[in-house]
């Protein structure tokens, strides 16, 4: 076992964790923040997606023990003053979830993918989504929520 | 209930959904969402074989590793009277092999399993997995579709001949006639490529049996939860249903692979109670490859026979379904009466004939996936049309306009067992042409050929059957469910309601699109209103949800019960207006007397009234709820037109998407929003299949496409925005008349694809390739033809 203290969605944790276990795995099952999904195994699908130090991530590719000294933003995390993130307002109103599994990751590529270009085109969007898979949507209304979240984003 | 031109109320509106601010923040609580203090994880292990002897287990390791509590293997659940899966669709003849939720003497698949280990961790229980060894004499596996029932090795029973059943409909000496008759004739051999569902969300399920009650409760991804318990319950495990409830809270998507019951629940239910502790399973994605019922599959030979001037005399159809290792639930079904049935398409064609041949292949199990059966026939069909087009000289719109079955013959009696409800399908394609500007993208077409790019038009003119009806008919043909659907609506004193739908979403936003046919029927707000899905313990016993029959059944069902309510609230109102029963009005959520507004009460009024029953109507009894089953008299057939534009690049063989446009008719809509992006989703999926996805087996039977990494799921970048339009045409055999908009997108576009790329590659020469039109495939294609692309 292993100590680490990583700062997750503001709060210091401090815990001993086998040094094999996943970051996904130490939120899920050691800090019981299941909004953070896990839809495949080999990296593909950013279900799991987190942000490490206001950088996304997916958190099955790390282990707990690397995040270890960092602050990690979850799903559960984003919300602004207690009212839904601009992102997450945009993919409610613009229906760009169904299952809603791969939504909080794609919710939160999307900020980041905001950070890095605040008023993308369609195309940016596109490409910069191309780590997250959505099989309800077909991307149409995701990529309509990110425009629109860029929009309020520049508004506000 | 008619299409409101403007919808005046909750019905009809885009209202955003209740549902999505739980997941927006990460509160949805899937399967592997729950953890239940105590719980031990499962493990399995599995065949890397795809067909081989099992000679031994030796778990002695891995029973050693601490940590681990228990190993089972398929003897000891068989010894203990555990079942093998049931089939729940029968057909004439058909052969069932025997399914053990863990495998026994032989293994028929890679990725079946074979022992299970339980755990005090996930990472343990995996570790032990790699302990035990397994002593396989490895067998020639079959593989291959077409040629599965001439093997020499057999997976079942050899006098099957890897053979499930042969299957047909339609009248072959009609259609023999027609070909008599026939000036034209156009054949075509297809390939119809196994698909995975990759509902983003794996498998999972947490079963706990409680000893003070002896009830075991299973926490299982179901699209179906009552199917489960029942199937589960009475012909595997032997568990009585009141002592046996099955939850599926939020499902992270399903396309199909959700309904079926699977080894892995089984194994979890049973263990749990004869260990006496809670335990979870949770698939890996490449688990999800291994295991997940497929879909599709087929070989068809095809053969249309035409009139001179390009009229559809009859059509022959000869296909070969692969089931897989083993019959998954109801995947007799799907390759036949959701399939040959629908052969016909939007088309009026006198004569049908198709027989259909299921064969046994060491695969993974073969069901229902988004469609299931209806986008093989529309494929098909819509393929055949453009070639028949292409080989008469005709527009790919003329020949479609020609055969459309007319506006006025509805209800419209097919070649192949079915009555098309209802149907104007005219209309639908004048304004995707319009929509798509098809006279002038011909005109663009011609030019860009002249500069070497090489730009296609393609149409589907589909149709397609959702929520299969009635019970008695599925019955007489196979179905070992009845197939209605079923809500119990209780108004609460104060007025709120709550719904128990028996139909359960896995992400078409049922707590919404019910609330509003509550709150438009009550005039109460939406906020008033919840719905209850996906649990046993507290819901009827209902059917699920699959093939797009929710809105149509679950919808109908709970609106029944509406009626119920109404009818039961007026005789309230009556009594407590002192006017008479007949005279009483019901509006906006207000009872009054007709000619007498200012007689009135509130919709409150009556629902206290009804629980007080202090002065009340004699011999009504107190309370306000009602339980209706909804069993419709026939399917809906939800049509429309999808036009793709594509382009194939010349050096690359790759294909962009410059179009995509969508006009379906799906009756009347509940949430047009809903609907729309239903409509994207599946539009993505079957343009998957035209353009990249497949399921790979080499010939040994190992899987080849087993991962994300190899299996083609699109991504943001490689599809664009769509242009969705409407046509309503209300489906008359519910009183919603709602159609089913689930699965039209998946139906529709893969034959639009695969039209819009044929006809872009047409300067070559070329006149079919079987999808997935991959670059490799297109290259070659071009590389080879004779044309020369002028």
């Amino acid at each position: 076992m292993t100590q680490i203290t990583i700062t997750v969605n503001g709060s210091a944790e401090q815990r001993d964790v086998d040094p094999r276990v996943l970051l996904v795995h130490f939120l899920r099952d050691e800090l019981a923040l299941t909004g953070t999904h896990v839809g495949c195994d080999t990296s593909q699908c950013g279900a799991c997606t987190v942000l490490i130090d206001g950088v996304t991530v997916k958190s099955c590719t790390v282990l707990a023990v690397q995040a270890d000294g960092s602050a990690v933003t979850t799903i559960e995390g984003i919300a602004v003053n207690g009212e839904h993130h601009p992102m997450q307002t945009a993919f409610w109103q613009e229906h760009g979830l169904q299952c809603g599994f791969c939504t909080p990751g794609m919710i939160l590529s999307s900020i980041d993918l905001l950070r890095r270009n605040p008023n993308p085109t369609e195309e940016e969007i596109r490409t910069g989504l191309e780590g997250n898979i959505c099989r309800c949507t077909g991307y149409h209304n995701i990529v309509k929520a990110v425009a629109a979240a860029a929009k309020h984003m520049a508004d506000a | 209930m008619t299409a409101p031109a403007k919808p005046t109320g909750p019905f009809g509106a885009s209202i955003k959904r209740r549902e999505d601010p739980r997941f927006i923040t990460g509160a949805g609580n899937y399967t592997d969402d729950i953890a239940i203090p105590g719980m031990s994880h499962a493990a399995f292990v599995r065949s890397p074989h795809a067909h081989a002897v099992i000679r031994s287990i030796d778990s002695s390791r891995a029973e050693a590793l601490p940590g681990v509590r228990a190993v089972f293997t398929g003897e000891q659940l068989a010894a203990a009277g555990v079942n093998g899966i049931p089939v729940g669709w029968l057909l004439p003849n058909i052969k069932t092999p025997h399914r053990p939720a863990l495998a026994t003497g032989r293994v028929r698949h890679t990725g079946e399993a074979v022992a299970v280990i339980i755990a005090n961790s996930p990472y343990i229980a995996r570790d032990a997995a790699d302990l035990v060894k397994v002593d396989y004499e490895v067998l020639p596996a079959v593989t291959d579709t077409a040629t599965a029932h001439a093997h020499e090795t057999h997976l079942h029973d050899p006098e099957w001949n890897n053979r499930a059943f042969e299957w047909s409909i339609g009248d072959a000496t009609a259609t023999d006639a027609a070909f008599a008759q026939a000036k034209h004739v156009v054949t075509q051999r297809f390939l119809n490529q196994r698909l995975a569902a990759v509902a983003m969300e794996p498998r999972a399920s947490i079963a706990r049996y409680d000893k003070a009650t002896d009830e075991l409760t299973l926490w299982v991804t179901s699209q179906n939860p009552h199917v489960h318990r029942l199937i589960m319950g009475a012909f595997i495990l032997g568990l009585a249903e009141h002592r046996f409830r099955v939850i599926a809270p939020d499902v992270g998507g399903g396309f199909g692979s959700k309904i079926f019951i699977y080894p892995e629940e089984v194994v979890v239910a049973w263990a749990s109670k004869k260990l006496g502790i809670p335990i979870r399973w949770t698939s890996t994605r490449t688990e999800a490859f291994l295991t997940d019922a497929q879909g599709r599959d087929h070989v068809s030979e095809a053969e249309m026979a035409l009139s001179a001037d390009g009229k559809v005399l009859g059509l022959r159809v000869r296909t070969i379904a692969n089931l897989g290792a083993y019959l998954s639930l109801f995947s007799p079904a799907v390759p036949t009466y959701l399939y040959a049935t629908l052969l016909s398409g939007a088309y009026n064609i006198p004569a049908i004939y198709c027989e259909v041949h299921g064969v046994f292949t060491n695969t993974t199990p073969v069901d229902a996936y988004r469609g299931a059966g209806r986008p093989e026939a529309c494929y098909l069909i819509e393929r055949m049309m453009s070639l028949a087009a292409q080989q008469l000289g005709m527009s790919p719109v003329d020949i479609r306009r020609k055969n459309f079955i007319p506006a006025d013959a509805f209800p419209f009696q097919t070649a192949v067992a079915l009555a098309y409800d209802s149907g104007n399908y005219e209309p639908a394609l004048d304004l995707a042409l319009e929509k798509v500007g098809y006279t002038q993208l011909l005109v663009e077409q011609a030019e860009a050929r002249k500069k070497g790019r090489y730009i296609g038009i393609g149409f589907s003119t589909y149709i397609e059957a959702c929520s299969i009806a009635p019970s008695q008919v599925a019955g007489a043909l196979g179905a070992q469910a009845g197939l209605y659907e079923s809500a119990h609506v209780r108004v609460h004193p104060t007025g709120s309601v709550t719904v128990f739908t028996g139909s359960h979403s896995h992400g078409q936003g049922h707590e919404t699109t019910f609330a509003q046919i509550v709150a438009q029927e009550l005039g109460i707000p939406m906020d008033s209103v919840d719905v209850v899905h996906g649990d046993t313990g507290k819901v009827q016993f209902g059917m699920g949800t699959y093939g797009s029959r929710s809105g149509a059944l679950g919808g109908s069902a709970i609106y029944m019960s509406l009626q119920k309510i109404k009818e039961k609230a007026k005789k309230i109102a009556a009594h407590l207006l002192e006017a008479a029963e007949a005279d009483i009005e019901f509006e906006g959520g207000k009872f009054f007397v007709r000619g007498s507004p200012d007689r009135v009460k509130q919709f409150t009024d009556i629902t206290l009234a009804a629980y007080l029953a202090h002065n009340y109507p004699a011999g009504l009894e107190p309370g306000l709820e009602a339980t209706s089953f909804f069993d419709p008299t026939n399917f809906t057939f939800p049509f429309g037109t999808h036009i793709a534009v594509v382009e194939v690049e010349r050096v690359t063989g790759h294909v962009s998407l410059l179009k995509y446009v969508a006009v379906d008719d799906v009756g009347n809509m509940i949430n047009p929003m809903i609907v729309d992006g239903m409509v994207h989703g599946g539009i993505a999926q079957g343009i998957a299949q035209a353009l990249w996805e497949s399921v790979h087996y080499d010939t040994d039977g190992h899987p080849l496409s087993a991962s994300l990494m190899e299996y083609a799921v699109p991504r943001a970048d490689q599809l664009i925005s769509f242009d969705t339009g409407r046509t309503v045409t209300p489906s008359p055999v519910n009183p919603l008349g709602v159609k089913g908009a689930g699965e039209t997108g998946t139906i529709a576009s893969t034959p639009a694809i695969a039209n819009a790329v044929v006809d872009a590659l047409s300067p070559f020469g070329i006149t079919h390739l079987d999808i997935p039109l991959t670059p490799a495939k297109l290259w070659t294609a071009m590389q080879s033809a004779q044309g020369g692309g002028n």
